[in-house]
Formats: structure tokens, sequence, C-alpha cells
């Protein structure tokens, strides 16, 4: 193992690996990614994949403009299958709250140049999903560009691609202290050994919370479990990711035929508990079965639970820290990390190299939390 | 011929996929399910298992005593969404609340 590097990345999910990828790209290839377990072994493998662009803040819904116009050309720059696939999002909405924040988000997202339709329930059925019961359904938003994509598959191939350009990748290694030196970060002390270096990024999801504690830190980020169930394989009949904020779900069917989906259980308590419940298995089949009655004689094959890290505004953490110059922050993505990934992995590279970044992550720094500038994101999930 | 010996019969994975892996930097059984879908298919492992912790012993020398077999996750059987639906959702109310994933 290095014993100093340029850049130490803290977690080998998709944000560790994205930023370690375009540092290198950027020249900075003395990089080196310590991750605790394996690849994808924290909420990036854990996630459901959908890559969303339907936001209701201008910023957001620019950031996933830009994160679905960098995932479609991944496979190509990283030479790698990540099974993007472009199916479409289906919002439904059950209430008139709901309809009425639909309609501002689309006036929004179709101003920032989304091609995002409003649709009846019949107008899903005929167009979109034939299959669906919409009973109870008032209207729905669809955008055929929004996507979804292997979590698995496109960790790797960044961190295949990062190898290639340098990076030196260090798996089970988890990290027992940030290392500082005159105010500033200087390094991290690991299980095997310590590495020097004038900057590190803490992208360790939930666990990065403990990782910033041993350097004083305090992140205002709190660990939710969130539980999830795939189905076996069967001939496509659907395309989008369909969610819905008020009856609680989102699914979709992957590449290989599977369908995959949860949903987020507003009575659990906080804490690093990523057990499988019997009410999450039964309150989700009975949600599969209702939208999707031919579901009934489909089985259930695997079910697992993931960490959301949650900051108080839904939003993520992302830069560099005042009180500790060269920590960066890229944690806190309270369960939409995969899909914003790509464009706050170029934004943070950006800002570690000393480049402008070419969209604000200002407004995401750890400083909107004692400076008050928080804004709510009602699409936030 | 060896090399197209099928390992994991739910996913067609082959003896050969399996030894690329390994020696392609996947040395858990952990990395080489989430990679090449081994232990993912209606038998969630129980066939494939033990031989891919041989194949990984075999390939990095580490004895197949200290290998890690993958997490066994519920359901222990795959069981119909329409079994596990009936009686409706457990606390009387479909609704997961407002901050429901994707």
């Amino acid at each position: 193992m290095r014993t100093s590097a340029d850049c130490v990345i803290i977690g080998g999910g998709v944000v560790g690996t994205a930023i370690a990828y375009y540092l290198a790209k950027r020249g900075m290839t003395d990089c080196v990614i310590v991750e605790a377990d394996y690849l994808s072994s924290g909420a990036t493998g854990r996630c459901g994949g959908g890559i969303r662009q339907q936001w209701s803040t201008e910023a957001n819904t620019r950031l996933a403009i830009e994160s679905v116009r960098l995932f479609a050309g991944l496979e190509d720059e990283l030479d790698a299958d990540i099974e993007f696939l472009q199916g479409g999002y289906l919002v439904l909405a059950y209430t008139e709250e709901d309809e009425e924040q639909f309609k501002k988000n689309v006036e929004l997202q179709r101003g920032l140049g989304l091609d995002v339709q409003i649709l009846s329930p019949a107008d899903i059925n005929e167009k979109v999903v034939p299959e669906l019961n919409v009973e109870g359904v008032r209207m729905a938003t669809y955008c055929a560009q929004d996507a979804s994509a292997n979590p698995f598959l496109t960790t790797q191939a960044y961190a295949d691609a990062a190898r290639r350009l340098g990076v030196s990748i260090e798996l089970f290694t988890p990290v027992t202290k940030i290392l500082t030196e005159r105010g500033r970060v200087a390094g991290v002390e690991t299980a095997r050994g310590t590495i020097r270096a004038p900057l590190v990024v803490n992208a360790a999801g939930s666990h990065s919370v403990p990782i910033a504690a041993t350097a004083g830190i305090d992140l205002p980020i709190t660990p939710y479990r969130r539980e999830i169930l795939v189905t076996e394989p069967l001939e496509r009949f659907f395309h989008p990711m369909i969610i819905s904020f008020s009856f609680g779900i989102y699914f979709r069917q992957v590449k290989h035929g599977a369908v995959i989906g949860g949903y987020g259980d507003p009575a659990e308590p906080p804490g690093f508990n990523e057990t499988s419940s019997l009410k999450f298995l039964r309150t989700m089949s009975w949600k599969l079965s209702h939208l999707m009655p031919r579901l009934n004689n489909v089985k259930v094959v695997r079910q697992w639970a993931g960490l959301y890290d949650m900051t108080p505004d839904a939003q993520p953490i992302l830069g560099e820290l005042d009180e500790l110059p060269g920590f960066f922050q890229a944690n806190g993505f309270s369960g939409h990390g995969f899909m914003i990934c790509p464009k706050v992995a170029v934004l943070l590279a950006q800002a570690i190299t000393g480049e402008e970044p070419d969209l604000d992550i200002e407004r995401l720094s750890a400083r909107r939390f004692t400076d008050g500038r928080i804004t709510q994101d009602r699409s936030v999930v | 011929m060896k090399e197209d010996v099928v390992i994991c019969r739910c996913e067609d994975i082959t003896y050969g996929e399996i030894v690329d892996a390994v020696r392609g930097g996947l040395t858990t059984t952990e990395e080489i399910k989430r990679i090449l879908r081994c232990g993912m298919g209606p038998c969630q492992g129980r066939t494939c298992s033990r031989l891919i912790v041989r194949i990984i012993s075999q390939e990095t020398g580490v004895p197949v005593a200290e290998v890690r077999f993958p997490v066994v996750r519920p359901p222990s059987r795959p069981v119909e969404i329409g079994v596990m639906a009936a009686g409706g959702p457990p606390d009387g109310n479909p609704s997961g609340g407002e901050y429901d994933a994707d």
C-alpha cells in the first residue's frame, strides 16, 4: 500500500470511484481509494439504480440533467456495459397536493429543456404502462429520458477506468482516523497503515459521520434503513421506473428482467440497521400486487436493506470544510446519490483541482447549515 | 473444456468466467455475485456458493475455511407476491409516507 498520495478518497462506492476517475482524468493520478469492505458494498450496491431528472428546484433539476447527459456517454467513455437504459420515470399523483406540486414542477422542468408530459390515468395505460392499476391515481408526470443503470457495474466501470489512469484501490481497508497537522488535513490512518495526503475526500455514506468525528467534525447526517426486494426475472412488460411520493413506492424492471423496488417506512428509527424485515416484505408485496396485479404469481427471490445518509434538507454535503482545509465531503446524499453521481463527481474533481466548478456547488457546502441558507426540494423522496 | 462447465445454474455462469473474475481482482464471493450475478437467481447461491469458494481458494491460495460466504438473505425460498400480499398491508396503511425512495 502507498504511504503517501496527492489525494485519498475514502469510500469505494459510486461517488468515491467516480471522483477518483474524474480527478485522474484531470491529471491528478496519484490518488488512492480506501474502502472498508469491497466496491459498492455500502449504499451504492443496495440502491434501486434509478436516474431521475424530475425535481422541483432549478438547481437540482440542472444537476440531474447534466448527470443523465454524462451517464448516456459513460459506456463509451469507460468502455464498459453499465446497463444504462432510458426507460423513463412515471411519477404518480394520488392527492391534490401532489397534483398542484407536479404542475409547478413540470413548468420549471420544461423551462430547463426537459421533455416532461402530464398524463391522465387513461393516458398512462394507453401510452406508457398498459398493465398498471390506475385506481385512485389523479394524474402522472412522465419523462421518457429519465433512466436507470446497474450500480455495481457503474462503480466497477469507474474503478477500472480510474485504475487504468494510475489510481490505486485498497479494498478491505477501513479508515480509523483522519490525520491533521497545523489546522489542515494530513492524510488517513487505516487498519493497514497510514497514507499521508494533503487532500482527503470523505465519500463513505453514513460511515462518513464516525470518520469525520475522528477529526472532531460533526456532520449533520443521520442513517436510516431503507429496504428493497427483487423478483425472479420476467420478459420485459414495462419500461419506466414507477414512483409515487404519496402512495410510497418505487419499482422498475431491470435489464435482466427482474422487478426491483421498495418504499421508505416513515416510522423507521435512525441507526445503522441493515437487516431485512417481514413487515417490509408483506407491505411491499401488497403495494406491488395492488399496482401490478400480474405480479401476484411472480416470486420474490431476495430482499435486503441499505442506509440512507439523511441530511436536514435531504441534499448532499459537498466541498471543502472551512474548519479543516483539504478535507472534502461528498456524503449525505439522502437516497439519491447514484442518480446525481456523475455530475457531482465532476464538480468535486473541479473543486479539488482548483478549477471553477461549472455548476454551483457552494449551495451544497456544509456552510448552509450554519448560515441558514437551506432550500427544500419537494421532490426529495 | 473445463472452462465451459456451468457453476451457477440459475444465471448460467461458467467455471471460466469465475476464474477470470478472480484473476481480475474479484476475490470474494460477494464481489463475484455483484458483477457476475452468481447467487442472485432462484437458488440464491445454494448450489454454486461452495463451488465458488473452492475456486477462489484454488486461485488465491487462501484456505477454503477463510473464504467468506455470501450473506444469506430472506426469504429462505422464493415466495409469490400474491401470497405475501394476502391480508393487506400489515399496518393497514398502504402509504409509506412522504419521503419514499427511489
